[in-house]
């Protein structure tokens, strides 16, 4: 490759990873260079504009055609502008969150880190949004994972966030391992790590070897990736993790994070997998054999994620199981293929609104819980009467993280319904474990419900909200009650920018 | 016109936005704004019922717009997967909302025992309302579940804060025994919405009815029997049906008595309407199969509720298990499938949310008084207080189905249907009339002519205002059981409806 090709790349595709590489640059040299007098927390806010000119930047190239470069190892195509949009705008409201984060023994140490270790983590979680390649697939996989491992045990001389990072580098490397094995395999049917080359030689096979080896691979690379999205069988992490970590880096974990996840998912299996025969007559597709298996999972995910949380005491415990279970609803959503008419719609709509509602909810949680220094749900207890703000900003929240109507989170329920019922047959059995584990979700949902309005308090301190909260929860719910009574206005930009992702 | 029922379902928000601009601890405005909260709705299905009772057409008010779109299929046909934002009204809907309205004011009346936090109450109570109104006009069943779970949530905390010593047990039960309830519904309304692509009841009515229309995918004369059973089932839990009663026994002895008058008024209705309104209407055919099961619980409802009031000793379940009784006349009705127990069992809805939210109104009165419902520690107080036990005797009167007031009318009918079709089941049945009579007049008489109790004799009786809500709701009752036009007309051509849908 000489120098000519090189310059005659579309570079503009990458501008907004440029520009969050150029932040975090910026952000390294100034926690070098500037003198210690200089608070750290600034850099928050650099870090923060850097998310929002990348955000700019993308909305400048929304409307460009699909673009790739590097030998197709990066595409820029509507599914990546989809998922970067959502990446960004939960990494901004994360760096929202952390700039005021303050833990108990104080962080001047490392506080410079905690800001751009989010910002390679976010590097990370685009390129996987955006890459046709494995190998590049990979790499953003490890910037993600490794970036959150240390930002789970950042505050060094705290048992719990020590305990947390050792916890997620092991189970984070099994589950790497696994899906590395099952790439492997992948790589060694087709002769290519190039997803586009793969997936033309993949839909051409008919023997039955091979087709059962895809089945193999497909089922590791899953379960590998399900370490990132926390479900069933690598969600053992998300609960110890969520509870260690700074409370930042949770609602980091559960948002970003898990967005990033579910578009590895989906870049990798549905690009490669689509087309694939189920048998050797070509009677069934991959996925219509195949999606009992899926769904296995999914309803597995959702079970224990909504009934281990009924005895969980610790907020951010709690919140770690509620993730698991949302994970299971999109897993939903994955094993139906949205019923051909509501696949990326779907994901795309309830990632967005799941962004709003747990941002919003983990917002109040740091909030309160600094004011408070607990963290049980007792923290919460008569807030409505100390803030009726947050309380009841936190109410919405949780009423759309249990699918009230009149929330966003009804909305997304309604569109995974819908893809499970539009195909015939139908999956009955797996909308109704949905169903039915959300109504187990309903009361500790509704038991935080009650602490915030219906027990008196016995603190009587009024939290302090930072500005930097205020706006940020009134962003979320605004956002979710917006997304509950005129869901179009996103699933409208949705289709009218991004089409039905033909261009996947 | 058509915004005429906009501001039906929405005036309470006047009302909310002036509770929101009182200070908390205005207790005497906040009671005042909480009623006058309540007028606007009364005005305006006033002015409905004017209408229609100058001769005007109904349909004329019928409101729709555009709402929400799911998918991006509005290339083949603008209207699939929409869910619009449709009221309308009709006599059924009419006499429903009217009796919602009248009652929530009455309830805001009753509503000065309210001890704390007058502010939350009457917000919550005013979104009950909205809730109530928008369940009986809404047009489609997105819409219809979305002012359902609307009513769920206000009632839960208004339940949960201001009932009795139990209360935020009861709220549970409620709410779980309602999730499942609306799990079941929400399952229902989406199977029906990915498959024919819409909600509106009208376009279903005539695709499950007719067909010929082209679906999404099949709805299969078995689904069909599933989703009437699905539908009916949830629709049980809400009215309720034995054996799924013990939730709203709790809620009726543990809730704030002006809620209790809503919920026994209005919110248990919701079950009958749905039943009548999507069962009947939606799946007639399917109705028609199931119908004799319906009247099998219908007895068995009757009779249970029946002998269970009789060995009560706290008046509240007396009631509470009297409401359970008298909604099995409804089923008794509807499972006749003649048109004159169908007439009954409408008749049942509306003459026992008047009858119910009297007695309510009473025993919240004499509780506030007494301190006690319990029978046996009431007792004589005809002498002490004559004006409150005569109403008390009043409303006992009516809900043992005296001729000449409306209880008689809608049982009479209901069994006059009933002993047309299953003779042997009404005989059967009928047995549960006299209890009625035995086990009301037992608990009513014990209180009023009872052994007279020294510690009551200084209770001071109602006040002329006090009269005014028990006047109002006995004169509707009366005026129904003497000119039963008075209810039948506008009922007519609803009845005719679903008479000509099961074809009879």
């Amino acid at each position: 490759m000489d120098l000519q090709t090189m310059l005659n790349y579309h570079w503009e595709a990458m501008i907004p990873e440029f520009i969050i590489l150029g932040t975090t640059v910026l952000l390294t040299l100034l926690d070098l260079f500037w003198p210690p007098y200089i608070k750290r927390r600034r850099l928050a806010w650099i870090g923060l504009i850097g998310i929002l000119l990348s955000l700019l930047s993308l909305l400048a190239v929304l409307p460009i055609e699909v673009v790739s470069i590097l030998d197709d190892s990066f595409r820029l195509d509507s599914f990546a502008k989809a998922f970067k949009m959502l990446l960004l705008v939960g990494a901004a409201f994360v760096m929202l969150l952390a700039e005021s984060y303050e833990p108990k023994e104080g962080m001047k140490e490392q506080r410079g880190e905690f800001y751009y270790l989010f910002l390679t983590a976010l590097l990370g979680a685009m390129i996987m949004t955006s890459s046709g390649d494995l190998i590049t697939l990979f790499i953003g996989l490890e910037l993600l994972s490794i970036s959150s491992y240390i930002l789970a045990g950042i505050r060094k001389h705290h048992t719990a966030s020590n305990e947390a990072a050792m916890k997620y580098v092991i189970s984070g490397g099994i589950s790497t391992a696994i899906t590395l094995f099952g790439m492997s395999y992948l790589y060694g049917l087709t002769g290519s790590t190039n997803l586009k080359a793969m997936s033309i030689i993949m839909k051409e096979t008919v023997d039955t070897q091979f087709l059962y080896l895809f089945g193999l691979a497909f089922f590791m690379v899953l379960v590998g990736l399900s370490f990132k999205i926390a479900s069933a069988p690598f969600h053992m992490w998300a609960p110890d993790v969520y509870q260690g970590a700074p409370i930042p880096v949770t609602a980091f974990l559960s948002v970003v994070s898990k967005t990033a996840g579910f578009a590895i998912i989906l870049r990798i299996l549905l690009s490669l997998y689509r087309e694939v025969w189920g048998d050797a007559v070509g009677a069934f597709s991959f996925f219509e054999s195949n999606s009992i298996y899926i769904a296995f999972l999914a309803g597995i995910t959702m079970i224990i994620g909504n009934v281990v949380a009924l005895r969980q005491r610790n907020l951010k415990r709690l919140f770690a199981y509620s993730s698991i279970a949302h994970a299971g609803y999109l897993l939903v959503a994955f094993a139906t293929l949205g019923g051909q008419y509501f696949l990326f719609d779907t994901f795309w709509f309830y990632l967005l609104a799941y962004l709003f509602m747990n941002l919003g909810a983990f917002a109040v949680i740091q909030v309160v819980s600094g004011n408070t220094e607990q963290e049980g749900i007792d923290m919460l207890t008569g807030l409505y009467q100390r803030s009726p703000w947050l309380a009841v900003a936190m109410g919405i929240s949780i009423l759309s993280l249990a699918g009230i109507p009149g929330t966003a989170g009804f909305i997304a329920k309604v569109s995974i319904f819908l893809g499970a019922f539009a195909v015939d047959p139908g999956f009955y059995v797996l909308a109704a474990i949905m169903a039915g584990t959300t109504v187990i979700s309903y009361i500790y949902y509704f038991g935080i419900l009650v602490q915030l309005f219906l027990r008196s308090s016995i603190i009587q301190t009024k939290p302090k909200v930072p500005a930097g909260i205020n706006i940020l929860v009134a962003v979320c719910v605004l956002m979710t009650i917006l997304f509950g009574l005129a869901p179009n206005i996103a699933l409208d930009f949705f289709h009218q920018h991004f089409g039905d992702l033909l261009d996947f | 016109m058509t915004f005429l029922l906009s501001v039906l379902v929405f005036s309470p928000i006047l009302g909310i936005l002036l509770l929101l601009l009182t200070s908390k601890q205005h207790e005497s405005n906040l009671k005042m704004f909480g009623f006058i909260g309540t007028v606007p709705p009364l005005l305006v299905s006033l002015i409905l019922y004017q209408y229609y009772a100058s001769g005007a057409s109904l349909a004329d008010f019928t409101i729709k717009n555009n709402w929400i779109r799911f998918g991006n299929l509005s290339q083949y046909d603008a209207k699939l997967f929409t869910v619009d934002y449709e009221l309308a009204i009709d006599g059924f809907s009419l006499v429903l909302v009217l009796m919602t309205a009248l009652l929530t004011s009455l309830a805001a009346f009753a509503s000065h025992s309210i001890k704390k936090e007058w502010k939350g109450y009457f917000v919550l109570l005013l979104f009950l309302e909205i809730g109530m109104l928008g369940v009986f006009t809404a047009q489609n069943l997105v819409l219809f579940f979305l002012f359902f779970e609307l009513t769920l949530i206000s009632a839960f905390f208004l339940v949960g804060k201001w009932g009795f010593a139990e209360k935020e047990k009861a709220a549970y039960s409620f709410l779980l025994y309602n999730g499942i309830g609306s799990a079941i519904l929400l399952i229902v309304i989406m199977i029906l919405f990915a498959r024919a692509g819409t909600t509106n009841i009208q376009a279903l009515t005539h695709i499950i009815t007719i067909g010929g229309v082209p679906t999404i995918a099949p709805i299969s004369a078995t689904m069909k029997y599933a989703l009437l059973v699905g539908l009916v089932a949830a629709f049980a839990i809400k009215l309720p049906i034995f054996p799924m009663h013990r939730w709203m026994v709790m809620v009726h002895v543990e809730a704030p008595t002006p809620i209790v008058m809503l919920h026994a008024g209005v919110l248990l209705k919701i079950g009958a309407y749905g039943m009548i309104r999507f069962g009947m209407g939606i799946f007639p055919e399917q109705f028609k199969s199931v119908a004799i099961y319906l009247a099998v619980l219908g007895v068995i409802n009757f009779l249970y509720g029946a002998f269970m009031a009789f060995i009560q000793t706290d008046f509240k379940r007396v009631l509470a298990y009297s409401s359970i009784s008298h909604m099995g006349v409804v089923l008794i009705g509807l499972g006749s499938l003649q048109a004159a127990g169908v007439q009954g069992a409408v008749f049942q809805v509306v003459s026992h949310g008047l009858i119910a939210a009297l007695l309510f109104y009473l025993v919240g009165i004499i509780q506030e008084k007494t301190d006690t419902s319990l029978i046996s520690d009431l007792g004589g107080l005809a002498k002490t207080v004559p004006r409150l036990s005569g109403w008390l005797l009043a409303g006992s009167f009516a809900s043992l189905g005296l001729p000449g007031m409306s209880g008689f009318v809608s049982e009479f009918l209901a069994f006059l249907g009933l002993f047309k079709s299953e003779p042997w089941l009404a005989a059967i049945g009928s047995i549960g009339i006299v209890m009625t009579a035995v086990y009301m007049l037992r608990a009513v008489l014990d209180i009023t002519f009872g052994k007279e109790k020294e510690k009551y004799e200084h209770l001071t009786d109602l006040n002329w205002l006090q009269q005014i809500p028990a006047g109002i709701l006995l004169l509707l009752i009366v005026s129904i059981g003497v000119y039963p036009s008075l209810l039948g007309e506008p009922l007519q051509r609803t009845l005719d409806a679903i008479m000509i849908g099961i074809g009879r």
